[in-house]
């Protein structure tokens, strides 16, 4: 069983851009945790008795007691551990944040995704959405440092690995994610905040993620053929 | 400059009702404003550039959209009469909850229209049973959480109110989808939501709904 008594574990999966603003969270909170590896596709018994509803990584477990949604945990995470705190205290500033960590995962991800699996025209059409998407994410930066201000907060780190994963899809499948001239200021904060030592540590190395991102795309392409 | 609170809404939605009834449960007034979906309002585009949708709150010139991101911003400036609850918990149940209701929502509503706009009987069919097989899971997790822990309704129940529109889609088409005897913890569900004093006032009038999606859905 996970978690001794007033222990912290995240069962998570190495190439998981969720599990990882878990992880985020957690060590900007300075959180002792055991991470439990899930070796996907295979699901352990434990993460499918923590997670019954969606079976999927991350899931973080707190004194015996299982949250899965990897926002759902961040805001948790904020809760319980009040230093270095991830929201901000006004509530309107909490509703922002919010906002537009529920526009990246709802609007940019999903036309990432399309924009890595797909070809042709539709593969073009995401690609564009995701532009377009990223320059309106861009306004919510209203010319600070991040997304937290001075110091990066939830709304950076809920969607910071975008850069990340951005970067490699597009490499893979050969289409434009992340246009510099497009998006001038957001693409320097992607910058920054993926080389802060607290982010870029927790990072899945980088070959071994782009070998995984050239398998999966593989695995998309050989699936559209059939 | 005394505190202001507008809510852009529709009568028919059940995003817009949501909010009504988390203003109501904390005692807000507010200034109610109907948008016409067909012909946006250059006030609600200005407030809600991104999405150009109902609900927002408006509370003292600041725009708030998304009906739970609202939601917790209710909850979070009025602290009297909590939706959430306090244990951080518990609270984060209660928002797993309301994202999965969401989530299933987003998947039954277009099966259930599907059923009421198709001209055949085949895609009808279909659509309900699609509409039937998420209702199921959502029926699953209800009975297994015991959905109404407390005497007051919360976040997840507030959240879970668009049940109602299933049932009004079966007046709508004259089928039943939601059934007492498949679904008995929904069905008590959207029971509660037409009996609760504050739910009642904001559950859109019935026939002038039903009539609303049967001419807009008509095959």
């Amino acid at each position: 069983m996970a978690g001794n008594g007033d222990g912290v574990t995240l069962l998570g999966y190495w190439a998981s851009p969720y599990a990882l603003r878990v992880k985020w969270a957690l060590k900007i909170k300075e959180v002792q945790y055991e991470y439990m590896e899930e070796h996907l596709p295979d699901k352990s018994p434990m993460l499918l008795q923590y997670n019954p509803v969606h079976k999927k990584i991350p899931v973080l477990v707190h004194k015996g007691k299982p949250l899965a949604e990897s926002l759902v945990i961040i805001e948790y995470i904020d809760e319980v551990w009040k230093h270095n705190p991830l929201l901000p205290q006004d509530p309107y500033h909490r509703a922002k944040a919010r906002f537009w960590a529920k526009f990246a995962d709802e609007k940019c991800v999903p036309a990432m995704f399309r924009a890595f699996s797909k070809v042709g025209e539709e593969q073009a059409q995401a690609a564009e959405e995701l532009r377009e998407n990223l320059k309106t994410l861009e306004s919510a930066l209203e010319g600070k440092q991040y997304f937290g201000g001075e110091t990066i907060g939830f709304l950076d780190i809920a969607v910071g690995w975008i850069g990340c994963w951005a970067r490699m899809n597009e490499e893979v499948a050969g289409v434009n994610m992340i246009d510099a001239e497009m998006i001038p200021l957001l693409s320097v904060w992607f910058q920054k905040f993926l080389e802060l030592p607290i982010i870029k540590e927790c990072l899945p190395p980088q070959d071994k993620l782009l070998e995984h991102t050239k398998e999966f795309h593989k695995m998309l392409m050989m699936a559209t053929l059939t | 400059m005394a505190a202001e609170v507008k809510l852009f809404g529709k009568w028919t939605s059940p995003f817009s009702r949501r909010i009504e009834v988390a203003l109501k449960l904390k005692g807000v007034e507010y200034e109610y404003i109907e948008e016409d979906v067909f012909n946006k309002s250059p006030t609600l585009l200005n407030y809600n550039p991104v999405h150009k949708k109902i609900p927002v709150l408006v509370h003292n010139g600041k725009p708030i959209a998304e009906s739970q991101v609202i939601m917790e911003y209710i909850d979070e400036t009025w602290k009297h009469n909590p939706i959430l609850p306090i244990d951080p918990f518990e609270k984060a149940m209660a928002r797993f909850w309301a994202k999965f209701i969401d989530d299933k929502f987003w998947a039954i509503w277009p099966a259930v229209k599907k059923a009421m706009t198709s001209g055949g009987e085949k895609e009808r069919e279909e659509g309900i049973e699609e509409a039937q097989l998420h209702l199921d899971t959502l029926e699953t997790q209800l009975k297994e959480k015991k959905f109404f822990g407390g005497e007051r309704l919360g976040f997840v129940e507030i959240s879970a109110s668009l049940i109602i529109w299933i049932v009004v889609s079966q007046e709508v088409m004259g089928v039943e989808i939601l059934t007492q005897e498949k679904f008995p913890a929904l069905h008590e569900l959207t029971q509660k939501f037409v009996h609760d004093d504050v739910f009642k006032q904001c559950v859109p009038p019935w026939e002038p709904l039903v009539s609303y999606y049967k001419a807009l859905w008509e095959p």
